[in-house]
């Protein structure tokens, strides 16, 4: 057990800024790409339900690429080819990863919603046409809110692991919470301490967010009704 | 109303009508029968073009409704539609289940919207179940909130396909009466249906198929009492 003496925390503490500021990059970076993934998401999932081949295929290739292609790979091209050849100068490690995180994000998440509208029964897009409503209007009004339900545990995964993902932006020296680790393992040559110390706040993150999901998805449960409050000195009926 | 000439449907390979013309006129009931298979319900979904067309005309008051130059949304309007299974929108409380079309189509001012939907949820006499959703009614009760719908986009006609056929025994009584209601207003309707019952006492003609094809139609007296047809007659042998 000479290990576990030889361990040395404070060097950790003494770099805690960096931490706290890797931490709050992998957060920025994740919420980012999750939104942005979400937008892109909605965007291309329909798109891969056209009918119209000139929107059906693009939207197919797109996905087909970002879910086809490793995470790491698409942020140096991006970081290091894509954004240097539209730009002509990088725009910074924050707008490359954000970026790749958003368009590998939304290709996962086009399949979501592909699959949650399909899910719902064809009955329910019958009944608002049925009612003349246009395409787009049953689908915004209709169709989507009963889809949206039924994607909330599937998007909760994406979640998580676009959390433990955005590590990968490491490699383009993004100061995110893995690099915090590297930094000082670098500084040190000890390795122990700066990653378990990345490993358990990259934990304590998950479980955070696991609590969230888990709140969103019982709110969000089978029932459209809600749940009654609790109100202990009344003896409310309900009819 | 309603002309339909030489009607073809086909899915895929699978020839589902094979050539019907009728014409509905204004407050007609026209009571659609026949076995399972025989194409009544799709004969009814191509009316408001939910299902397409595979080769022949339909005219909703001359307008041809399988026309590329047709605004499908406008015609649709005017004809309610009434599903076996209910299709009501399970996010929303029976009110707005009735409400959301007249105001996101008729662009009707919301509270007006309401007002007519409550007035249509106490014709169907379910005033009291406004606030429930969908899933907290009775089959019975969500059938007679889905017909509240489709009235509330005022339409000229209403289609009917099999509204009772999911329903338990007990709740087949509240809808039909409802519909009967509908008809003694004058409504213009097409019901497919098992319910020969109801058939016999509300239609003013009575269209039989069988195998894609309108084999007989008539008036409940003539068709259920005198049926011409061999496929008729052993067809009410069996329901009757």
């Amino acid at each position: 057990m000479d290990f576990l003496q030889n361990i040395r925390f404070d060097m950790i503490w003494s770099y805690k800024e960096l931490f706290i500021r890797g931490v709050g990059i992998t957060l920025a970076l994740t919420l980012a790409g999750y939104l942005g993934g979400i937008i892109l998401g909605l965007f291309f999932g329909l798109g891969k339900m056209s009918k119209k081949k000139w929107i059906y295929y693009p939207c197919k290739y797109y996905v087909d690429f970002f879910r086809g292609t490793p995470l790491l790979v698409q942020i140096l091209l991006i970081h290091l080819a894509v954004i240097p050849t539209i730009f002509g100068h990088s725009l910074g490690y924050f707008a490359s990863g954000a970026l790749a995180l958003v368009l590998n994000n939304g290709a996962y998440n086009a399949e979501i919603v592909r699959a949650g509208i399909q899910s719902i029964e064809k009955g329910q897009m019958e009944a608002a046409r049925s009612l003349g409503m246009p395409f787009t209007e049953a689908m915004r009004s209709i169709i989507l809110p009963q889809a949206f339900r039924r994607m909330i545990p599937p998007l909760g995964n994406e979640l998580i692991a676009l959390l433990k993902d955005s590590s990968l932006v490491t490699v383009i020296a993004a100061n995110d919470l893995l690099y915090a680790g590297k930094v000082v393992a670098g500084a040190y040559a000890r390795f122990w301490e700066p990653y378990i110390t990345v490993a358990i706040l990259y934990l304590m993150l998950t479980l955070v967010f696991t609590k969230i999901i888990t709140y969103v998805e019982n709110r969000f449960s089978n029932s459209y009704v809600p749940s009654p409050r609790k109100r202990p000195f009344t003896s409310g009926s309900r009819s | 109303m309603i002309k339909i000439q030489g009607l073809f449907k086909s899915f895929g390979d699978l020839e589902v009508l094979k050539g019907i013309s009728y014409e509905v006129k204004e407050k007609e009931i026209i009571c659609v029968i026949g076995p399972s298979g025989s194409g009544k319900s799709t004969f009814l979904r191509c009316i408001n073009l939910l299902e397409d067309i595979t080769a022949g005309e339909v005219f909703i008051d001359d307008v041809k409704v399988n026309d590329a130059n047709t605004n499908i949304n406008e015609i649709r309007r005017e004809v309610g539609m009434v599903f076996q299974q209910f299709n009501l929108f399970p996010h929303m409380r029976a009110l707005a289940n009735v409400a959301h079309a007249p105001k996101r189509i008729r662009k009707m001012p919301a509270a007006e919207a309401k007002k007519l939907a409550y007035q249509l949820l106490e014709k169907v006499g379910l005033s009291d179940k406004a606030d429930a959703y969908p899933e907290q009614l009775s089959g019975g009760q969500q059938q007679r909130v889905a017909i509240a719908r489709a009235l509330a986009m005022q339409p000229k006609i209403m289609l009917f396909d099999e509204p009772t056929s999911a329903l338990d025994p007990e709740m087949v009584k509240e809808v039909l009466e409802v519909i009967k209601q509908l008809a003694y207003e004058g409504m213009t309707m097409v019901v497919v249906t098992h319910e020969m019952g109801f058939a016999r006492e509300m239609g003013d003609r009575i269209l039989f198929m069988d195998e894609g094809l309108l084999v007989e139609d008539g008036t409940p007296e003539q068709l259920f009492k005198n049926p011409q047809n061999e496929r008729t007659k052993a067809f009410l042998s069996q329901v009757l």
